[in-house]
């Protein structure tokens, strides 16, 4: 367990990166600190393996205080993957994993062993990799040798930075769950830094949400979720979130819009437009119909594909010959709720909004409620019901 | 010896009619030279070290190193001289006196524009100082260091031609005397050894610099 008591940082130009901290980091978990950027999240970090010494309060790890330890002892019994990845360039894979081990004077079998049962771990072959430098690796990998670097010395305490952050999302996802199937197995006390909810949430046993030097709140992800201490809290978390979690706390405006689902950029067309290019850009657009708006983008009409291919022969027409009025809009700021009880009534594909002047700003399609839907169930947590009896 | 013939006829032939003593001669001048340089190393490394530390420090070093610098060479050696006596060892002082700048603020400079990030990770697996200095910084700034060391092996090879003005040995001892003699051929026969000496050195120094990069930054394609 690592405990923060009363710790203060001020950096030498008179900064207060920390203002009185108070934490306890449980054995065994992943604490994920989360905050803005410039909150103290890396100085928070590096306060544990000393690399910044606090000016105020004590840092304890199993009972000792840090302050009375060997730093360069320490920071070998701490695993660090550092904010930008930081691997040696002029060391080969292997030399890198081992750099800790070699430090701690292990024998030379034990580390090569250690180094292949790492990259093992991580699903890179160590006869491709153990001789290549690390300009020879795509991120991804990189930032998977950043990772076992600090497995290597099996630490019990690992400190992540950021590990993930310079990964495309796939990969990043990736790297995630092999971070929690690892977890699984070593149960290493983990302080991971993040900016990204979705990541804290997804690996997180608890999370410490930062501000200005300061802890907001920390507390499992699910408290979180439901029990948001304040609004930047709520803010932080985002609205989706909130209302998958399904708290009490939403506040009335929270609950979602059409704004929220509405396609933004569907497919229009000006009146003036033939009817071969409106079936070029259906195709193109993979749509069965246009909405057509004029130069202020003032709602004229739709056309479905049936409207234009039954007069498709008379080459003058244009979209504007062809199209239907537009019976069913709902203004900006619906509830979703209303515009969707709306489109079931009336059998209706699709639903324009609305803004001032009928001028057209988004459509809801039953494509963009799925993908909202699946975007709250996505974001984990016990999502979903509430919602469920609203699309009912 | 014909007269009459052209005058690179002429150097080609004094040039093979002497070429041990001038074998001798390249010899005693790279010997001064490398000795000048592993002097410069041994101090100057550690002293660009040392700048690291403070900035007030690197100013004080890196100012008294430059004032060497811009000392007329004759003028230093003259002084050496006074000091020290006529003899290799002083021209052996005065290129590793000459040396001593580029060596220091390449090492310097080397070591300062490392990437931070990289520093820190070193300490953050739990180096020392000097398993620092040693497994990371010295090695990533090795390119700086052999840039340097190239310079300095230049300029060492030309101010080592003055040797023979404090008594010691050299290809210089060839310029002389043809100087003295108003003997054009014995200039030749002197200076263009020394020049071929200040390029292939230039070459060398600067390809090894090549491969130390691509070390340090392993095959950075
Ligand atoms: N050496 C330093 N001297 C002075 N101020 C510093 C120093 N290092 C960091 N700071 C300041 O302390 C604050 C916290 O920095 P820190 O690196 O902990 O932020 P962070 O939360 O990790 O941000 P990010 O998400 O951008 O990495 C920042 O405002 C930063 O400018
Ligand atoms: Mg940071």
């Amino acid at each position: 367990m690592i405990v923060f008591t009363g710790v203060k940082k001020q950096y030498d130009d008179g900064f207060q990166a920390i203002k009185n901290i108070d934490l306890e980091i449980k054995e065994g978990e992943i604490t994920v600190l989360i905050g803005p950027s410039g909150c103290g999240k890396t100085t928070t970090m590096k306060l544990i393996n000393r690399l910044i010494q606090p000016t105020g309060g004590s840092i304890r790890i199993q009972g000792r205080d840090i302050a009375s330890l060997n730093p360069v002892e320490l920071r070998r019994q701490i695993g660090y993957v550092i904010q930008n990845i930081g691997l040696f360039p002029h060391m080969t894979i292997a030399k890198n994993v081992g750099v800790v081990p070699r430090l701690l004077k292990w024998d030379k079998d034990k580390v090569e062993r250690r180094v292949d049962e790492l990259l093992g771990l991580v699903g890179l072959d160590p006869d491709t990799y153990r001789n290549r430098y690390p300009s020879e690796l795509s991120g991804g990998q990189q930032q998977r040798i950043g990772v076992i670097r600090a497995l290597a010395a099996d630490p019990d305490v690992i400190l992540m930075d950021e590990p993930f952050s310079a990964l495309d999302p796939i990969s990043r996802e990736q790297l995630q769950d092999e971070l929690v199937r690892l977890q699984q197995e070593l149960r290493k006390t983990i302080v991971f830094v993040t900016h990204d909810m979705d990541e804290a949430l997804k690996i997180a046993d608890t999370i410490v949400l930062m501000k200005d030097g300061e802890i907001v709140q920390a507390d499992r992800p699910e408290r979180i979720l439901r029990y948001p201490a304040n609004d930047f809290v709520k803010s932080f978390i985002g609205k989706k979130r909130l209302q998958s979690a399904g708290t009490e706390l939403v506040a009335p405006e929270l609950a979602p819009s059409v704004d929220d689902v509405m396609v933004e950029q569907p497919a229009t067309a000006f009146p003036s437009r033939g009817l071969a290019e409106a079936v070029k850009l259906m195709e193109r657009r993979r749509v069965d119909t246009l909405l057509i708006v004029d130069k202020n983008r003032k709602l004229q009409g739709t056309v479905s594909i049936y409207n234009v291919l039954d007069q498709y022969a008379e080459e003058n027409k244009t979209v504007a010959d062809v199209m239907r009025p537009v019976e069913h809009t709902v203004p900006s700021g619906t509830s979703l709720a209303i515009a969707l009880q709306l489109m079931s009534a009336k059998q209706l594909s699709n639903l324009a909004v609305v803004g001032e002047d009928n001028r057209f700003v988004g459509l809801i399609t039953r494509g963009s409620v799925v993908r909202h839907m699946a975007d709250l169930y996505a974001s984990g947590s016990n999502g979903g019901d509430a919602y469920a009896s609203v699309i009912v | 010896m014909n007269a009459d013939q052209p005058l690179f006829v002429r150097v080609y032939e004094y040039m093979a009619d002497h070429s041990d003593e001038l074998i001798g001669l390249i010899g005693d001048h790279l010997a001064m030279v490398f000795c000048g340089l592993a002097l410069a190393l041994v101090v100057g490394i550690p002293l660009g070290i040392l700048c690291l530390r403070s900035e007030k420090l690197a100013a004080v070093i890196l100012g008294a190193a430059n004032v060497i610098q811009v000392l007329p060479s004759l003028a230093l050696l003259a002084l050496l001289m006074l000091a020290l006596g006529l003899g290799f060892n002083t021209m052996v002082v005065g290129l590793f006196l000459y040396s001593l700048l580029p060596i220091i603020r390449n090492t310097y400079v080397g070591l300062k524009q490392l990437d931070r990030n990289l520093v820190e990770a070193g300490r953050g697996v739990g180096m020392s100082p000097i398993q620092l200095l040693v497994k990371v910084q010295l090695p990533l700034a090795l390119p700086f260091i052999m840039a340097g060391l190239r310079v300095a092996a230049v300029i060492a090879i030309g101010v080592a031609t003055l040797a023979p003005l404090i008594g010691g040995e050299g290809l210089g001892r060839v310029i002389y005397s043809g100087l003295n003699m108003r003997n054009d051929v014995k200039i030749y026969a002197g200076a263009i050894p020394a020049a071929v000496l200040a390029i292939l050195a230039d070459a060398i120094l600067g390809w090894l610099q090549g491969r130390f990069k691509k070390g340090s930054h392993a095959a950075e394609a």
